[in-house]
């Protein structure tokens, strides 16, 4: 939720027809003629929003990690979004052609403090709950320290008046967001996400820096116990500011001077690109520590699950929601071929070699939930594959089959990879299981992006777009949509092979439901078929909240990480149905649609037309607004 | 397109007492069919009647339970539908249908899906531009926000890129304005007379049988009449089996 930036400063674009309004500009609004319902009714959410967040207990957990020493920590920050985003809001104006748009001016930060104020509120009156009443009964999560930490350890009658004062401020600023001219805000938003950004990045960075040997630096930027120092958040925030302004346009002007080229030099220039970034992952793991790398890895291996879900239901429309039982049968497969303590067979096979075997027991075990799920469609499917998902788990769990695969107690021992008698890559040593991960994600890349521009791949869209036509074009639906699911099986059984070895044993417990659903989380928060963004959901939400059990850099979360999972994934329908780095073809899609419909709204239906000038007009000028 | 003459002895596409069930429905009854290259005929029949599971059967896309679907002289019973549009049977479905989220482009490529041979694809390309010259400036533009008539253009084109040897349309008309629809039997008659064979589904009855050679009549799933137009057009019995009270008429025929 920290990464919540209000939604119309967000990256998205105008909307069409903004440019042309200028002219219907007219004088702020007087300050304290405010929509007083509406602040009322923001701030009514907002507060019962911030009474959530703290009986949730996050601010409490939370306050053990500092932001900047002393001044901040994520736990008080948990407390002041709600009051920022809804101050910024309630003086939203959406630009409509005639009607009036007010200048904003004092209007807007007035209506933020008092917006502010309310929300600020919630945590009054939860101060005044918690000190008079005994919530604890029916409220279990919440833990004492939250009185103290509302009151800053001055009694409840402080903590009213703090956070009415605290809440009007912080509602202000937001609203004073709405004023300031776009160079300040572009400056603003730049310091608060770098100091964020350096405050999460904490330990990654610290431990690279040690890596290179530059102790001294880091020692100053961070505090002994965590957070940014004042000094160090000082010079970090000059230093974004001064590039905010400087940097101003170009790296816009860069991306758009590589979208510009054509031909080989566009190729070269993402070939370019695509070096650099493979440079940059080979060569920091050998300056980073054991922690580091272990996330690294984390993240890789659920950068090739994610990647092979996204073939699923990005490219073929398949809704699985049962993805997790392919990385089971990878991960159970590479035990017991490798293992020397797998109960019933034990061929103790290099990893390598048990690889192929895992590729054909996994892509046959896609073909056979395959086979009879594909058939079906729709809402139907994804329950199918949910059942399917449970049965395999429950299947290596199940006594009946406990002699081969250890019922509960998994297969433990099992041998690290040996990589050509070159290395042997195990969970002791997670650089080399990361430098694994990474040429198999380089593989699965190459093939998605390969399969993609395919016919194979034209043949998903076709299907996801309409099945009984793609069939009419003579598209062999039931092959096409079971390859799909099998090229998505293999490339998650990868990530099983490496997580077997890397963790060195396997229990049923490891492949819970919750583990496809973040799956698909990364897939749909990431971008829905686009690669980058499916690699970026990964990192963003497995290298920084965490994986289903794996802790990512914000520790802190773990407790919280499906409730910022849900907030996430809720916010980003509404504000970015595309996911973070959609894929051109989503985007096009989304907002196509967008302006299909505004043409609808504007009575140019594309039913009753007699395909006159005026429609052709239309349909250029939506061809035009797109790109 | 096929530049042979009419070859009278074997039918291009042909159905042969054909019955087809959806579950227990009986949905066709012995319908006897046979189209011939070169040909523009139509078939006619009020709502429910048949005919787009007629389209369907010969297609591929549902098993007859008993009787042939023939195509050139081979029974094609069975076949997978990939198996005939590789060998010439082409629909433009009901509603035109076009994949709505995808480009124009890409609509028009998937029409060609099958075929291997890229250049040829590339001069059929140009075919349909030379053909439908707005569908050419609409390439980039995704195929749901074309106007009704313009996607008619592409759903016709997206057939065409099959390289059929007989093209099916699933009720071209529907949905079209009342100006639109005298223009898409123009451009049926003109696609028909560069050599295409023809065989469409129609409820509009007087324009199908104004541009089409002969036509049959259904009526709940069974052909009640099989004449030339001309004929048709002129049998009173035509608007009679349209008011769905000619079913008992047709039963004792
Ligand atoms: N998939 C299906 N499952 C079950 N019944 C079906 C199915 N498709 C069609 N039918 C039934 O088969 C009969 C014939 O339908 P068909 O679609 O061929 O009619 P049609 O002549 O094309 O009608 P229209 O002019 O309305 O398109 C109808 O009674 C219909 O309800
Ligand atoms: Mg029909």
């Amino acid at each position: 939720m920290n990464l919540t930036v209000p939604s119309e400063t967000g990256p998205q674009p105008p909307p069409g027809p903004a440019a042309s309004t200028a002219s219907n500009d007219s004088p702020p609004r007087p300050p304290f003629a405010q929509d007083w319902g509406r602040i009322a009714r923001m701030g009514a959410v907002g507060a019962v929003g911030q009474i959530f967040i703290s009986l949730s207990n996050m601010p409490v957990k939370l306050d053990g990690r500092a932001i900047i020493e002393g001044i901040l920590s994520l736990g008080y920050l948990s407390l002041v979004v709600l009051p920022f985003a809804v101050g910024s809001r309630v003086g939203y104006q959406v630009r409509r052609e005639g009607v009036p748009f007010h200048r904003p001016g004092t209007y807007e930060v007035v209506g933020g403090a008092a917006c502010g104020a309310v929300v600020g509120g919630g945590l009054s009156l939860l101060a005044i709950l918690i000190a008079n009443f005994d919530l604890r009964e029916p409220l279990v999560n919440w833990s004492p320290i939250l009185a103290d930490l509302l009151a800053f350890n001055r009694g409840t009658a402080f903590a009213v008046v703090i956070w009415l004062a605290v809440g009007a401020v912080i509602g202000a600023l937001g609203g004073l967001l709405r004023v300031v001219p776009p160079l300040a805000k572009r400056i603003l938003w730049t310091v608060v996400l770098t100091l964020f950004g350096a405050a999460v990045l904490e330990s990654l960075t610290t431990d690279l820096a040690e890596g290179m040997g530059l102790e001294g630096p880091v020692e100053w930027f961070y505090a002994p116990r965590g957070g940014l120092t004042v000094t160090g958040a000082i010079a970090l925030a000059i230093g974004s500011a001064v590039l905010a302004v400087v940097g101003r346009g170009r790296v816009k002007g860069a991306k758009a001077h590589i979208d510009s080229l054509e031909g080989p030099a566009r190729t070269r220039a993402h070939l370019g690109l695509i070096l650099a970034t493979g440079a940059v992952l080979v060569i920091l793991p050998m300056f980073a520590g054991k922690l580091t790398n272990e996330l690294l890895a984390n993240v890789g291996l659920f950068v090739l699950l994610a990647l092979g879900l996204n073939v699923v239901v990005g490219l073929a429309g398949i809704l699985d929601l049962g993805y997790v039982a392919f990385f089971a049968v990878g991960s159970y497969s590479a035990a017991v071929l490798t293992a020397a303590a797998s109960p019933r067979i034990n061929p103790e096979l290099p990893w390598f070699v048990a690889l192929i075997g895992v590729v054909i027991l996994t892509g046959l075990v896609g073909l056979f939930i395959g086979a009879p799920v594909i058939r079906m469609r729709g809402d139907y499917l994804a329950i199918v594959t949910l059942g399917f998902g449970e049965i395999i788990r429950l299947l290596f769990l199940s006594d009946w089959l406990s002699g081969w695969f250890g019922g509960s107690q998994g297969i433990t021992n099992i041998p690290g990879a040996e990589i050509f008698g070159l290395a042997e890559v195990s969970g002791t040593d997670p650089r080399s299981v990361f430098y694994l991960v990474l040429a198999f994600c380089a593989i699965a890349i190459y093939v998605s992006w390969r399969l993609e521009r395919s016919r194979i791949g034209r043949a998903w869209m076709a299907v996801r777009e309409d099945e009984t036509v793609a069939e009419a074009m003579g598209i062999n639906t039931v092959n096409v949509k079971l390859l799909a699911f099998v090229v998505g099986a293999v490339l998650g059984s990868f990530s099983g092979a490496i997580f077997s070895a890397k963790v060195g044993s396997v229990f049923p417990a490891s492949f819970l439901i919750l583990v496809s659903i973040v799956i698909l989380v990364v897939v749909i928060f990431g971008g829905m078929g686009s690669i980058v963004g499916v690699i970026a959901g990964s990192a963003v939400l497995i290298g920084v909240l965490g994986g289903p059990k794996q802790p990512g850099l914000l520790a802190e979360f773990s407790e919280f990480k499906l409730l910022i999972y849900g907030a996430l994934l809720v916010w980003m329908m509404l504000a970015r149905p595309e996911g973070l780095i959609p894929s051109v073809r989503r985007t096009r899609e989304l907002h196509q649609e967008e302006m299909a419909q505004d043409a609808w709204l504007r009575g140019q239906t594309d039913e009753d037309e007699t395909a006159d000038d005026n429609n052709g007009a239309a349909a250029g000028r939506t061809a035009v607004g797109e790109s | 397109m096929s530049q042979d003459p009419p070859d009278r002895a074997v039918p291009l596409l042909e159905m042969r007492k054909v019955n087809a069930h959806y579950g227990a429905v009986h949905a066709l009854r012995d319908v006897n069919l046979s189209i011939y290259a070169g040909e523009l005929v139509c078939l006619l029949g009020g709502n429910a009647s048949g005919k787009s599971t007629t389209l369907k059967t010969l297609l591929g896309m549902l098993t007859p339970t008993s009787g042939e679907v023939v195509l050139d002289g081979e029974v094609v019973n069975g076949r997978p539908t990939s198996y005939l549009v590789a060998r010439g049977v082409t629909m433009v479905p009901e509603n035109r249908r076009l994949f709505k989220r995808l480009t124009v482009r890409e609509n028009l490529q998937l029409g060609a899906y099958l075929r291997k041979d890229s250049d040829a694809v590339a001069s059929d390309l140009e075919r349909v531009f030379e053909l439908f010259p707005r569908v050419k400036e609409r390439l980039g533009q995704k195929a749901g926000t074309l106007s009704g008539g313009e996607q008619q253009m592409v759903a016709i084109g997206r057939a065409l890129m099959s390289q059929p040897r007989v093209l099916l349309m699933d009720e071209p008309s529907m949905g079209l304005a009342p100006t639109l629809v005298q223009q898409n039997f123009e451009l049926i008659s003109q696609i028909h007379e560069a050599g295409m064979t023809v065989f469409m589904v129609e409820q509009n009855a007087n324009m199908a049988l104004g541009i089409a050679d002969r036509g049959w009549v259904l009526q709940t799933g069974r052909v009640v009449l099989d004449d030339t137009a001309e004929a048709l057009l002129a049998n009173p019995a035509l608007r009679t089996s349209y008011l769905g009270g000619g079913k008992d008429d047709s039963d004792s025929s």
